[in-house]
């Protein structure tokens, strides 16, 4: 167990990048402290499989260092690492059976056959493997067969971390659970530091204490679950978390507040002097749980068209439109809503100002 | 899915039962035809039964034959599946360098049985040769014309030249087909190059190698041109192997009937041995898991 530190981590699968485009990974700063579970979210092609092959040592990084627990490993081969991965697609080795296959990573590394043994049957046992350890491993299904994968990083009790890439986009949706929760349990047992990789938010917000979010090959955000949800640092992470994503509107900064199609929803002064200290396109950005109906025109109240109801059975989602842009509204299953024109309050605690995609607010305020 | 049962299906398997019925079993009946009966000229003919077959198994220089053919695709075998396997271990995935090592490689498939045959008489004489040349001057007495031995090993070295090629580039195929997850997982698991050839590689080419050693076998088991154009099948009988015997039945002494039946033989002696081959190869690893199930 380990605490992993990436320092200035970059890299292109190009011989000779130049550009911000070569790179997959144009440069990256952060801890992953001992014993975190994390989850490494993002779309696909964000630079997650990268930024975990770089960390196993499957990929040297063009520039930066990969430090474990303050020693530098950016040149060592994976072996070398004490690392272990699961990747997305089972991997056994048909040839052995279940057990050799959970043996293989010990024997490779010269344990002895006593201590081997009972490793591996715990392991099983966490598993629960301990019934099919003497089956070829070939013969068994897919689930099983990455339970074998898991079981191989698991083994092995030294491991700075183990890193699993996509591990559950094999298996059937309901063992999904049940391995997920089997991964839950082991990482409270065991106490290592698990890095998953997902594209999945769901998968990421149910297994980890800390999310990464990643968009193309950059760190926008890393959180808890709640604080990704609540406060997204970054456009993308309210559009990419979240179901119905965050509504994304558009404005104009005028004085004293932010202005959507002629309309000014207020802001506090601090909040726009740091807006103005920046450049690019101004979003103001709130959850659709978080927009409410006003009865009537009001301080933080804007009008809205709307387009349709849905009656979702758990909630009405509300679907208007603000001038050209659109807005979704989660609202309480007996909201009444008549007539073509509704009224939404955008609460201030849950309205976000974001300039070229980064919050305005994170910027000045220290993250609540 | 609901399956319904037709009987008129079996109609849809009409054209491919004629066509093979053209390309097969009537040629081959004509074969039968000949082996149970001493056909003397259209209008004569008598009916010997097993005569033929009798004769034939216990024909001496048809054991002999028989033999030296075993011995020889045996060594086709040995010899070109294991070279094949490096030979591809070898080759770059990726880059010029891979394109550029398999047009070499398979150069000597683009050339006719005959032409290989043509060659190594030339490449292996001891005047003229460079192989015979050399081998004479490092002070080996190699002379394929007189010695069986070496007539013997020339032909399976023009075998090896020739066909080995085939084996690496379907092993390479193979090898191609391997996720990358799996070496990756195995540098993970730090196995050693052996462990990664032995538990990775070598049983996810499985299937190319049954293909390898089934393509191998038959057609080193049906060798005639290259023997034919190096000595004849000599000195002796060295190099006379079973379709050169065949031949000089059939066509050079027309005893047609004998020469029916041994085809006949030879016919259910491949058709063995691939059997043989197939389910040894796919039963490679598979046995201890019986004994649980």
């Amino acid at each position: 167990m380990a605490r992993i530190h990436l320092r200035g981590l970059a890299h292109s699968y190009k011989d000779r990048p130049a550009l911000r485009e070569d790179y997959a990974l144009p440069g990256l700063d952060m801890v992953w402290r001992d014993g975190g579970a994390y989850a490494l979210l993002g779309p696909s092609g964000c630079g997650k499989t990268t930024l975990l092959n770089i960390i196993s040592g499957l990929i040297r990084p063009t520039r930066g260092q990969v430090l474990f627990d303050d020693v530098d490993v950016t040149l060592l081969p994976p072996e070398k690492r004490n690392i272990a991965q699961v990747f997305q697609f089972p991997v056994v080795y048909d040839t052995m059976s279940v057990y050799d296959n959970l043996a293989f990573p010990l024997r490779n590394r010269g344990w002895d056959e006593a201590a081997l043994r009972k490793r591996v049957g715990e392991i099983a046992e966490m598993l629960d493997l301990s019934a099919s350890l003497s089956l070829k491993a070939r013969n068994l299904g897919a689930d099983a067969k990455q339970k074998i994968s898991m079981g191989r990083g698991l083994v092995r009790p030294d491991v700075a971390a183990i890193l699993f890439d996509e591990p559950l986009t094999a298996i059937d949706q309901h063992l999904k659970w049940q391995l997920r929760r089997k991964l839950k349990e082991i990482h409270r047992q065991l106490k290592l530091t698990l890095i998953y990789v997902t594209h999945d938010q769901v998968e990421a917000m149910t297994f980890a204490d800390e999310v990464v979010v990643m968009y193309e090959g950059e760190v926008v955000q890393q959180g808890t679950p709640q604080d990704l949800f609540e406060h997204p640092s970054h456009v993308f992470v309210g559009y990419f978390v979240g179901s119905p994503g965050m509504n994304l509107l558009p404005c104009a900064l005028a004085p004293g507040g932010a202005t959507i199609d002629g309309q000014t929803v207020p802001l506090a002064p601090a909040l726009l002097e740091a807006a103005r200290a920046k450049t690019g396109d101004t979003v103001l950005g709130i959850r659709p749980e978080f927009v409410k109906l006003a009865p009537a025109q009001g301080p933080r109240v804007v009008s809205a068209t709307v387009e349709r109801v849905e009656a979702l059975g758990t909630h009405t989602l509300l679907v208007a439109r603000i001038g050209p842009h659109p807005i979704l509204a989660k609202l309480p299953e007996q909201a009444a809503i008549s007539g073509e024109r509704v009224w939404l309050e955008l609460p201030a605690a849950w309205t976000i100002l974001y300039r070229d995609g980064k919050s305005v607010a994170r910027s000045g305020v220290s993250a609540p | 899915m609901i399956k319904t049962t037709n009987n008129r299906a079996w109609f849809l398997v009409l054209p491919v039962f004629i066509s093979v019925a053209f390309s097969a079993i009537i040629p081959l009946m004509t074969v039968v035809n000949y082996s149970v009966q001493d056909i003397l000229g259209p209008d004569q003919r008598v009916w010997v039964g097993s005569e033929w077959f009798t004769q034939v198994l216990t024909d001496a220089d048809l054991r002999d034959a028989l033999v030296k053919q075993i011995l020889f695709s045996g060594a086709v075998l040995l010899t070109e599946i294991p070279l094949g396997v490096a030979l591809s271990l070898c080759i770059p995935a990726r880059g010029p360098g891979a394109s550029a090592s398999l047009v070499l490689l398979a150069l000597p498939l683009l050339i006719p049985w005959n032409v290989v045959g043509t060659i190594f008489q030339i490449f292996g004489r001891a005047d003229i040769g460079l192989a015979g040349y050399t081998l004479n001057a490092l002070g080996i007495d190699y002379n394929y014309a007189a010695h069986s031995g070496d007539a013997w090993f020339t032909v399976l070295a023009m075998d090896i030249w020739h066909w080995t090629p085939l084996v690496a580039l379907l092993s390479y195929a193979g090898l191609r087909a391997i996720p990358e997850a799996f070496y990756q997982a195995a540098r993970i698991d730090a196995a050693r190059p052996f462990a990664v050839f032995r538990h990775i590689q070598l049983p996810r080419l499985k299937g190319v190698l049954t293909i390898a050693i089934l393509l191998r076998f038959m057609d080193s088991f049906m060798i005639y041109t290259e023997p034919f154009v190096l000595t004849g099948g000599g000195p002796g009988n060295a190099t006379t192997f079973l379709s050169q015997y065949l031949t000089r039945l059939a066509v050079g002494q027309f005893d047609l009937g004998p020469a029916a039946a041994f085809s006949l033989v030879y016919f259910l002696i491949v058709l063995l041995f691939c059997w043989l081959f197939y389910t040894a190869v796919q039963n490679v690893g598979r046995a201890p898991e019986q004994e649980q199930a």
